[in-house]
C-alpha cells in the first residue's frame, strides 16, 4: 500500500502567521509544549484511560457484550486530550462516531459510555444509542454521529448559538479528513467565516478514510487545513502524535476565536492503530506502517519518555497505570452487569410534550 | 394588422389585476421597451413595457378598471402605415372582456388505483411487466448467496456492454465495503470501477450527469442511509428529468445498495427507504429477496432505461438460494411472484420480510391455516394485479415489512386492494411492520423494533378469526 504519507505521520505545514508548529518528533523528542509538569502528567492519566478503555472495549466486542459499528481510537488520544487541556468550561464539542476518547476527555464517566457500548440501561443514551450516538449536555457533548460530516455544521450550529449569546464559548468540532471531502463542509466553512462563528474545525487526518488513504480520495491531501484559505479561514498542520504540540495549536486556535475573529482550522496529523471498526481487517496498509508508527510516535511512549525525562518516578507512572486499570475494569465490570433497558424503552423519547 | 397588447400576468399566481394608469396616449409613437401602463396586481403595482413597436391605436381598457383578467385585450398598437380604420370593430370597455375561452376543464380526479405514470382512465388497460421466463427442465441450479449473484448480475452486464460502470465509496480497492464488488477492479480496472471520496452528493450528481450523456452508471451507497445527502439528485435530477425535458433526456442508471435495519447499528444506519422512493414518478424502485431474484431483477435494472432504486438488504447478502444457471437470466421489472400458494390468507412482503413471511406460513400450516406467500420484488411499479388476484381467491390479506408504519408499502397495498377487493375481503387488510420508533441499539429493544414471526401468525390468525 502506498500513499503520499507512507513514511510516517506526515510533517506539519502551515499557513499565515501564526508561529510555526513542531517538526515530527520521535519518541522522546522535545515539543513546543507549554504544560506544566502537573500538566503532563495528567495529560498522560487521561490518555491512558483512553487507550486502556478502547483496549477494553475492543476485548468486549470480541466477546459479543458490544454489538454493531464500534470505532476504537487508539493512537489518536494527543489530539483530544491536548485540545480539552485547551478548553474553558463550557465550550462544546461535537464529533463522529469516532467518539469514545472524546467522551472521556471531557470528564464523562467511563461505566456510562462503557454501559451505552453494551446496550445497558446505565449506559448515557439508556442503551438506546450504542457507541456512536452519545451525548451529555452536562459536559457540553454534543454527539455522537453516524453520517459522515453531519458534525460539522452541527458544530458551526453551536458556533453560532455562542456568538447569538454573546457567551464567549467555541465550539470544537472534530472530523476525519474522510469526512473533509462532503460537500457541507465546505458550506460550513463559508457561513462560518462569513458570520465569523467561534468554531475550531479539527480535522482527525488519520491517513485513512475506511480503506481509503488520504491521496486517493482528496485533491491536494497533503495539505487539507488549507482549504480554508478560500474562505478566509487561517489553518495549520500539527503534529497530532505530541499532545503538547496539539496543546499549543489549541490554545492558539482557541484565542483567535474567543476573541471574535471567526473559525480556524487544525489539521491533527495523527493514526489509528486498528481497523476502521471492528469488523476491517486492515489490509489496505502494512503490518509495518502501523508498527512504525507505534514505535517512534506513539503519544503516551512520548510523554512518559518526556515524563521520566523530567524526573518523575516509574513508580509513580506505575500507580497511575494500576490507577487507570482499576478504572476501567470498574466500567467494564458494570457494563456486563447492568441490565439491559426496560422494553418499555422502546416507545419513549421520541417526541417531547410541550410541558416536559 | 394591429397587434393587441394583453394584459400581462405579472406573478406566479396572478389571474387578474387592476389597470391603474396609462403612461401613453391614443396616436403616441411607441418602441419596444417603453413603459406603457401601470398595473396594480394584489401584492405591488408593476409597469407594464411594450414588446412591440408602432402607434398607440386605441386603449381599449380604461385606467382604473378593475379586475382586469390577464391575457385580455388592453391596447392596440398600429404597424407603420396602418391607420386607424384598421381598428375598426373594436370595442373600448371600462370593465374586462369576459373570458372567451371555455375554462380549462379540471382534472379528472385522480383515482388511487394507479400507481404507474399512466393516466386513471388507462388503469384497466395498464400493460403489466411480461411474464417472467420460464426455466427450461434439466437447468442446472446453482447455489449462490445474494452477494454474489449481485456480482454476477454486474460483471454480466459490464460484459456486454461497455458504457456500464459502477462508482461509490470502497467499491474497488477494498472490493467494497459489504464485498458485493468483489473481484470487478480486477476485472475492469479502474477506468470502469471507481473508488469516490465520500462525497454522496457529488457523486451521485456525477453519476446522474454522466447518464445524461449516455453512460450507465451503477452507484452504490455504502448504504441507503447516506443516499440522503444525496437525496436531491436522486429526485430532482435523476427521476424527474425526462418529464421535464419532454422526453428528450432521461437517464438509464442504477442507484444500488443496502437498505433497512441491519444488526446493532442503531437509528442513523438502520432506515428502509422503500416508500420514500416507491412514492416519485420516475423511478423504479426494486426490492428482491432471493439470489435468483436479485441476479434478475439487477440484471434488467442495469439495462431499464429509467432510473433504478435498487434496495438490497446487509442480512440477506450472506444467504445462499438456487440461482438458475442461465445464459442471461432476467427478470422483469413490476412482476411479483407467488412464493407459496394458499387459499387462507394472503401474505405479501419484500425484501428480507419475506422471510418472516415464509416462516409464518409453515407456522400457520400447522394449524390449519394455508397462507399464500407473496413477494412484490418490485415496489415501483407495484404488481397489484397478483394481490388482487390472490386476495380473491383467499378474502384475507397480511402486509409484512421491516419498515415504519406510516406511508408504507404496507399501506398502499391494504390501500389499494380494500378499493379493489372490497367486496372479496372478509376482515379488514392488517399491517405487521417495524416499530414506529427509530431503531434503538440495545439488543432486546432492537429485536421488539422489527416485526417478528410470531407477530405475522397472530395477525393471520386475526384475520381468519382463528
Ligand atoms: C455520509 C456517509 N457516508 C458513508 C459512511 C460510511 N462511513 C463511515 S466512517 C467512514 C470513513 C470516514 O473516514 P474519516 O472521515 O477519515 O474518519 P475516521 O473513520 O478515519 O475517523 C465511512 C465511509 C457514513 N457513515 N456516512
Ligand atoms: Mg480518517
Amino acid at each position: 500500500m502506498t500513499s503520499a504519507n507512507d513514511e510516517a505521520v506526515a510533517p506539519p505545514n502551515q499557513a499565515g502567521s501564526q508561529r510555526s508548529a513542531a517538526a515530527v518528533a520521535t519518541n522522546g523528542a522535545d515539543s513546543s509544549s507549554q504544560l506544566s509538569h502537573d500538566e503532563e502528567l495528567q495529560a498522560y492519566r487521561d490518555m491512558l484511560l483512553i487507550r486502556r478503555f478502547e483496549e477494553k472495549a475492543g476485548q468486549l466486542y470480541g466477546m459479543g457484550y458490544i454489538g454493531g459499528f464500534c470505532h476504537l481510537y487508539i493512537g489518536q488520544e494527543a489530539v483530544v486530550v491536548g485540545m480539552q487541556m485547551a478548553l474553558r468550561q463550557g465550550d462544546q464539542l461535537i464529533t463522529g462516531y469516532r467518539d469514545h476518547g472524546h467522551m472521556l476527555a471531557c470528564g464523562m464517566d467511563p461505566k456510562g459510555v462503557m454501559a451505552e457500548l453494551t446496550g445497558r440501561q446505565g449506559g448515557y443514551s439508556r442503551g438506546k444509542g450504542g457507541s456512536m450516538h452519545m451525548f451529555s449536555v452536562e459536559k457540553a457533548f454534543y454527539g455522537g454521529h453516524g453520517i459522515v460530516a453531519a458534525q460539522v455544521p452541527l458544530g458551526a450550529g453551536l458556533a453560532f448559538a455562542n456568538r447569538y449569546r454573546k457567551n464567549g464559548q467555541v465550539s470544537l468540532t472534530y472530523f476525519g479528513e474522510g469526512a473533509a471531502n462532503q460537500g457541507q463542509v465546505y458550506e460550513t466553512f463559508n457561513m462560518a467565516s462569513l458570520w465569523k462563528l467561534p468554531v475550531i474545525f479539527i480535522i482527525e487526518n488519520n491517513r485513512y478514510a475506511m480503506g481509503t488513504a488520504v491521496a486517493r480520495a482528496a485533491a491536494k491531501s497533503e495539505e487539507l487545513y488549507a482549504r480554508g484559505a478560500a474562505f478566509g479561514i487561517p489553518g495549520e498542520q500539527v503534529d497530532g502524535m505530541d499532545v503538547g504540540t496539539v496543546n499549543a495549536a489549541g490554545e492558539r486556535a482557541i484565542a483567535h476565536a474567543r476573541a471574535g475573529n471567526g473559525p480556524y482550522i487544525l489539521e491533527m496529523m495523527t493514526y489509528r492503530y486498528r481497523g476502521h471498526s471492528m469488523s476491517d481487517p486492515a489490509k489496505y496498509r502494512t503490518r509495518e506502517e502501523v508498527q512504525k508508527v507505534r514505535e517512534e510516535q506513539d503519544p503516551i511512549e512520548r510523554l512518559r519518555t518526556r515524563l521520566l525525562a523530567g524526573g518523575t518516578s516509574e513508580d509513580g507512572l506505575k500507580a497511575v497505570d494500576k490507577e487507570i486499570r482499576a478504572i476501567v475494569n470498574d466500567a467494564a465490570e458494570f457494563s456486563q452487569t447492568n441490565p439491559e433497558p426496560a422494553e418499555s424503552e422502546l416507545w419513549t423519547d421520541i417526541t417531547r410534550d410541550l410541558s416536559a | 394588422m394591429p397587434t393587441q397588447v394583453l394584459m400581462p400576468a405579472l406573478s406566479p399566481t396572478m389571474e387578474e389585476g387592476t389597470l391603474a394608469k396609462w403612461l401613453v396616449k391614443e396616436g403616441d409613437a411607441i418602441t419596444a421597451g417603453d413603459v406603457i401602463a401601470e398595473i396594480e396586481t394584489d401584492k405591488a403595482t408593476m409597469e407594464v413595457e411594450a414588446v412591440d413597436e408602432g402607434t398607440l391605436g386605441r386603449i381599449l381598457i380604461l385606467e382604473g378598471t378593475e379586475g382586469v383578467k390577464v391575457n385580455t385585450p388592453i391596447a392596440m398598437i398600429l404597424e407603420d402605415g396602418e391607420d386607424a380604420s384598421a381598428l375598426d370593430g373594436t370595442t373600448v370597455t371600462g370593465a374586462p372582456a369576459p373570458p372567451d375561452v371555455a375554462e380549462s376543464t379540471p382534472p379528472a380526479t385522480q383515482t388511487d388505483a394507479d400507481q404507474s405514470a399512466s393516466p386513471p382512465a388507462a388503469v384497466a388497460a395498464v400493460s403489466r411487466a411480461a411474464p417472467e421466463l420460464e426455466i427450461p427442465a434439466n437447468t442446472e441450479m446453482i447455489a449462490t448467496t445474494v452477494r454474489e449473484a449481485l456480482r454476477d448480475a454486474m460483471a454480466e452486464e459490464m460484459r456486454r456492454d461497455g458504457d456500464v460502470f459502477i462508482m461509490g465509496e470502497e467499491v474497488a480497492e477494498y472490493q467494497g465495503a459489504y464485498k458485493v464488488t468483489q473481484g470487478l477492479l480486477q476485472e475492469f480496472g479502474p477506468e470502469r470501477v471507481i473508488d469516490t471520496p465520500i462525497t454522496e452528493h457529488g457523486f451521485a450528481g456525477i453519476g446522474t450527469g454522466a447518464a445524461f450523456a449516455g453512460l450507465k452508471p451503477i452507484v452504490e451507497f455504502m448504504t441507503f442511509n447516506f443516499a440522503m445527502q444525496a437525496i436531491d439528485h436522486i429526485i430532482n435530477s435523476a427521476a424527474k428529468t425526462l418529464y421535464m425535458s419532454g422526453g428528450q433526456m432521461g437517464c438509464s442508471m442504477v442507484f444500488r445498495g443496502p437498505n433497512g435495519a441491519a444488526a446493532r447499528v442503531a437509528a442513523q444506519h438502520s432506515q428502509d427507504y422503500s416508500s420514500w422512493y416507491a412514492q416519485v414518478p420516475g423511478l423504479k424502485v426494486i426490492a428482491p429477496y432471493s439470489a435468483a431474484d436479485a441476479k434478475g431483477l439487477l440484471k434488467s435494472a442495469i439495462r431499464d432505461p429509467n432510473p433504478i432504486i435498487f434496495l438490497e438488504n446487509e442480512i440477506l447478502y450472506g444467504q445462499s438460494f438456487d440461482v438458475p444457471a442461465l445464459d442471461d437470466w432476467l427478470i422483469p421489472i413490476g412482476r411479483a411472484k407467488i412464493l407459496r400458494s394458499g387459499d387462507g390468507v394472503t401474505l405479501v412482503s419484500y425484501s428480507r420480510s419475506v422471510a418472516y413471511a415464509l416462516e409464518a406460513a409453515d407456522a400457520l400450516a400447522e394449524e390449519g391455516i394455508s397462507a399464500e406467500v407473496i413477494d412484490l420484488r418490485t415496489l415501483r411499479p407495484l404488481d397489484l394485479e397478483t394481490v388482487v388476484q390472490s386476495v380473491m381467491k383467499t378474502n384475507r390479506l397480511v402486509t409484512v415489512e421491516e419498515a415504519w408504519p406510516v406511508c408504507s408499502i404496507g399501506t398502499e397495498v391494504c390501500q389499494q386492494v380494500t378499493s379493489r377487493a372490497f367486496d372479496y375481503l372478509d376482515a379488514p387488510p392488517t399491517k405487521v411492520a417495524g416499530a414506529n420508533v427509530p431503531m434503538p441499539y440495545a439488543a432486546n429493544l432492537e429485536k421488539l423494533a422489527l416485526p417478528s414471526v410470531a407477530q405475522v401468525v397472530a395477525a393471520a390468525k386475526a384475520v381468519s378469526y382463528a
